[in-house]
């Protein structure tokens, strides 16, 4: 099961630095697609890092994405940007493990009930501080932030993030985590903390969110409640997961390249309907995908592997 | 000011207790979780909406039109979109796992439906708004038919659940749907039973918040919330529970918006919900936990 072959770290290492030098070739409409492909990614993977393995599935992707957005509009002009960042992830943290801990020791759909709503009370919660105490609703986002540096800061961000995975996937608590998303009990009898794996988990995640609003934030200018806080974010990030195969690291990965061309296509020739052509793909998914393209092609893999046994099996082997 | 929250709480808090008590039969029957359910008030809202403003017909005739069709409907969705998922589902986790998925997807086509057609305006129409005095305070007419009407139709309702015999079976179903089934209830009848009506009491309450309430498009969600909240806090399945803590929940709405600021009855009500996770994670009025 553990494998010590550096073999994925020097190819995540070579895919993430030929992409770096794309600013250098493209044009800035090009990049500015990257960009946005590049922020999916950084989401679906941070959400496929917690629900995959837990089968938890959080609804409120955008409640960190936005805690991370407001946290440099609010303090971006005032402290040097790496601590802007820093303190985007504390939040964000925070915020997650008063969530999880409130939430993650009861059944999954408790938590996903309550990560439905959060980015409604979350909003509110925000305008209401910012109509009652700083007296105006929007906020302005003025920092000296190239699109270039957008890009590599996402680009880094997703590079940890991935080495990040498969480090924890090959360590002792990734090893914790399968058996807990496999079987809690049989998890807890052998002395295994589910509660706090799935919170360290759901804390991590939630901490790379607001890291990736935090990046994103300059690209906006102006944000308020109502733009940081959209729940379509969470849904987007939602069927990136799913369509690439939440079980795997590179799952959501490949569902966010795949669906941000997608939306591309969509909110280019039919902006009126995107919320309607959204829900459709989304329910064919579930439909057709229920392990997403990686769950499909391993099961096509499978079922290849064993087609020399079903023909002597005969009527056994018609099963699956 | 208390005489008019508590009037206005109160007949918010009786749809509310409504709308929640539909969603906890079609929880509860079926075993699917419904993201979806929300969406089906506002589609209703906008439909008197429209209708009324064609016709000119009181909105409370229009929901002996409504109604049926949110039933239809609901149970259309139950028997062509559920059913895959449940054959398909190896356990009743992988089951609400996978209805939930295919129901959050289910928001977004509906609402993308609704946004097509009206946009993301704020709605609403005059019926029936002529003030009406109570002791001191002041109500609209409509808010106060509309109450009476979810104070009606919510006692019709919970006495078929639990004095007719089709209401036995749902019962049954809910409690258990395999020692159900060994009794010969056919469950997935039930179920989409469970579903159309769940839709219908939506659709109802859709109606009757019209008359009084400003609605969007993009408005579903939170009514979905509210609900999922009031069955979560009053234990799945305890259709009466969830009468009363719906009945809270608007309370609680109007105290808040009263007294503190409209801006923070989510807020509010989220903590409120936190709490009673923390303190019964199996609800308020639940006796065995799921």
């Amino acid at each position: 099961m553990i494998s010590r072959s550096p073999l994925p770290y020097i190819g995540i290492l070579a895919i993430a630095g030929m992409v770096a030098l794309l600013p250098f070739i493209v044009s800035s409409f090009q990049l500015a697609f990257a960009i946005g492909l590049l922020n999916f990614a950084v989401l679906a993977t941070a959400w496929g890092l917690f629900s995959g393995p837990t089968r938890y599935i959080s609804l409120a992707s955008v409640v960190f994405f936005g805690i991370g957005s407001y946290t440099v509009a609010v303090v971006g002009e005032v402290m040097p940007w790496p601590a802007v960042l820093a303190l985007a992830a504390l939040i964000g943290g925070g915020v997650a493990l008063v969530v999880g801990l409130a939430t993650l020791r009861l059944a999954g759909i408790y938590f996903v009930i309550f990560t439905f709503g959060l980015s409604e009370m979350v909003r509110q919660l925000v305008t209401w501080y910012e109509v009652n105490v700083t007296l105006s609703v929007g906020r302005y986002v003025f920092l000296d932030i190239s699109q270039t540096q957008i890009f590599w800061q996402l680009l880094a961000l997703l590079t940890v993030v991935m080495i990040g995975a498969v480090a924890l996937q090959r360590s002792r608590l990734g090893f914790a985590l399968r058996v807990i998303g496999g079987d809690e009990t049989m998890a807890r009898h052998f002395g295994l903390n589910p509660t706090f794996a799935k919170l360290a988990l759901f804390v991590g995640s939630s901490m790379i969110m607001a890291l990736a609003g935090a990046i994103m934030a300059p690209r906006w200018t102006y944000i308020d409640p109502a733009i940081a806080f959209n729940i379509t974010l969470s849904f987007q990030v939602v069927i990136m997961g799913l369509l690439g195969g939440m079980h795997r690291i590179y799952g959501p990965l490949l569902g966010a390249i795949l669906m941000t061309f997608l939306f591309e296509a969509l909110s280019d020739r039919f902006p009126q309907a995107f919320s309607l052509l959204l829900g459709v793909v989304f329910i064919l998914i579930v439909y057709l995908l229920p392990n997403g393209i990686v769950g499909r092609v391993e099961e096509l893999i499978a079922r290849t592997r064993r087609k020399p046994d079903n023909t002597s099996a005969g009527l056994i082997g018609e099963r699956s | 000011m208390f005489l008019f929250a508590l009037l206005s709480g109160l007949t918010l808090g009786g749809v509310y207790a409504l709308v929640a008590m539909g969603l906890t039969i079609q929880y509860s029957v079926s075993r699917t979780m419904n993201l979806g359910y929300g969406e089906f008030l506002i589609a209703a809202a906008f439909s008197v909406f429209v209708m009324f403003g064609a016709f000119g017909i009181s909105p409370y005739i229009l929901a002996i039109l409504v109604v049926p069709v949110a039933f239809g409907v609901s149970w259309l969705i139950y028997r062509v979109m559920l059913m895959p998922i449940v054959r398909r589902a190896r356990s009743p986790l992988a089951l609400e796992i996978d209805s939930l998925l295919l129901t959050f997807g289910l928001l977004f086509a509906i609402m993308g439906v609704l946004l097509l057609i009206f946009g993301s305006n704020y709605t609403n129409y005059y019926y029936l708004s002529v003030p009406v005095r109570i002791l001191d305070a002041t109500v609209a007419l409509n808010r106060l038919v509309s109450f009476g009407a979810a104070v009606i139709v919510g006692a019709i309702g919970y006495w078929l659940l639990m004095r007719t015999r089709t209401g036995m079976v749902l019962r049954a179903v809910s409690v258990d749907p395999v020692g159900a089934r060994l009794v010969g209830i056919d469950v997935n009848w039930a179920a989409g039973l469970a579903y159309g009506l769940g839709g219908a009491i939506a659709a109802l309450g859709g109606v009757l918040i019209s008359t009084y309430m400003t609605f969007t498009a993009e408005m579903g969600v939170v009514f979905t919330m509210k609900a999922l909240i009031v069955v979560i806090m009053a234990g799945v399945g305890h259709v009466l529970g969830a009468l009363i803590a719906g009945m809270a929940l608007g309370l609680i709405e109007a105290f808040v918006s009263a007294y503190l600021d409209p801006g923070l009855t989510i807020a509010v009500i989220y903590a409120v919900f936190l709490l009673a996770l923390i303190i019964r994670p199996q609800g308020i009025f639940g006796r065995v936990a799921r």
